[in-house]
């Protein structure tokens, strides 16, 4: 037994998975699932997703939110996720942690947004203690005013998911992808992305944010470090996750609404 | 309809909610401070409302729950058709970052949506038991409304919750 888990028998448990480069649809899809048919506390680490890929919110409309021409254009995959939230561009710089956990897991924890994404910035707090001026606005992860962490969740009768897209490195060059969004929390202040988000690589490394980050989580619960292959559900859970990779049909109509919205 | 309110009792627990009070009468001023419970319905523990009306159940989110979700931005609804179970979830609601399930307090068939949700899904933060009321359902079985709880047990629950 780990010094760790000898500190916290007695601790609620929680299942790790640590991946690596797992492409995001998959890794939403597994979420999903976990999320709907397990009654597990589940931690998920992905270092880096395989290709570029924008992901929007449950509500998100492409036309709104994308720069159609050029995806189309570039083949950029675009999915649309179960979760809340914005639209991100994630890609090998991108760390993915997840929180999929029962609603009586953490005492005192109501399952609500702001007390889920409050709880969230305590246990990260223990991770960036030190670095940087860290902290929670509004319900994006900064430091000082640039945010380098994005959060969403969702929450159903008995669990709750709260799933964060860091922002260790990007890519100037994708952000082109992504428009101002006409919703944005009011610390960005009509600031372009590039003025607004900053990278996590100029305060702390990959493999220390996520050294530090199974350690946080570790003081809190009992982890289980478990392989993904091992996983399993209840044999009887039906499930169809409602993540999806958007058409190629879709995409050229949101962007003949464009057309038309921009000559009407 | 005149309705009666009952006010809760634990004020510093719940939060102000002030945007749902606008046609209360000055007498009830001081519950303007709480989540506003209404007698006349029954209530779910995850936080749902159920007005019998004849045939026909209406049901929607607390204030309580409206509060707490923050401003609403999205709404899905099933299809007028469909069928809903008592304690599944029927919908959705997004708020900012979150989606939350919203689940039905009775089985039954879904006979009418609030279709102006699309248009205008904050009328569940300004008017949640009445202009964002989200569906009509046809109960299936009237013996589910017994099990819900009325307004005071109502109100001990959110404030159980909140003190937990």
């Amino acid at each position: 037994m780990t010094k760790i888990q000898a500190q916290n028998v007695g601790s609620p448990l929680m299942n790790l998975i640590k991946l690596r480069g797992v492409p995001i649809l998959q890794q939403l899809h597994l979420e999903e699932k976990l999320l709907r048919t397990s009654s597990d506390n589940w931690c998920i680490i992905n270092d880096g997703t395989d290709d570029p890929t924008v992901v929007m919110g449950i509500s998100g409309k492409p036309a709104e939110l994308i720069e159609i021409e050029p995806v189309l254009q570039d083949h950029m995959p675009v999915i649309k996720r179960f979760t809340g939230g914005g639209t991100v561009i994630v890609d090998q710089g991108t760390i993915f942690v997840t929180f999929i956990c029962n609603k009586d897991l953490i005492p005192g924890l109501q399952p609500y947004p702001r007390p889920i994404m409050n709880w969230s910035s305590i246990l990260y707090n223990e991770v960036f203690r030190g670095i940087g001026k860290f902290s929670l606005r509004e319900n994006d992860y900064v430091f000082g005013d640039h945010k380098f962490g994005g959060n969403a969740q969702s929450i159903t009768k008995n669990r709750w998911i709260h799933h964060t897209s860091f922002l260790w490195d990007y890519d100037i060059k994708n952000m082109a992808y992504l428009k101002v969004p006409k919703r944005a929390p009011e610390y960005r202040l009509a600031r372009g992305h590039l003025d607004f988000i900053c990278c996590m690589k100029d305060y702390i490394s990959r493999s220390d944010f996520i050294d530090g980050t199974t350690k946080a989580v570790g003081s809190h619960f009992s982890l289980n470090s478990t392989q993904l292959a091992s996983i399993e559900v209840p044999s009887n859970a039906e499930f169809t996750p409602s993540t999806r990779l958007l058409s190629k049909q879709e995409l050229e109509a949101a962007a003949l609404s464009q057309t038309d919205e921009s000559s009407a | 309809m005149a309705l009666r309110m009952w006010a809760s009792s634990t004020a510093n627990a719940l939060k102000l909610s002030c945007a749902a009070k606008a046609h209360l009468s000055s007498a009830f001023s001081l519950s303007r401070c709480f989540s506003t419970v209404l007698d006349g319905l029954k209530y779910a523990p995850t936080h749902e409302w159920v007005k019998h009306e004849g045939p026909v159940a209406i049901i929607g989110i607390t204030d309580h729950a409206q509060d707490h979700l923050g401003e609403v931005v999205f709404v899905e609804l099933p299809e007028s058709g469909s069928t809903v179970s008592k304690g599944g979830s029927f919908g959705a609601v997004e708020s900012v970052k979150a989606t939350s399930d919203v689940n039905s307090p009775i089985s039954g068939e879904v006979v009418e949506v609030n279709t102006k949700l699309t248009e205008t899904p904050g009328l569940i933060n300004t008017s949640p038991y009445d202009d964002g009321w989200m569906i009509k359902v046809k109960p299936s079985s009237p013996s589910d409304l017994e099990s819900l709880m009325g307004p005071k047990e109502y109100t001990k629950f959110c404030e159980e919750e909140e003190v937990h």
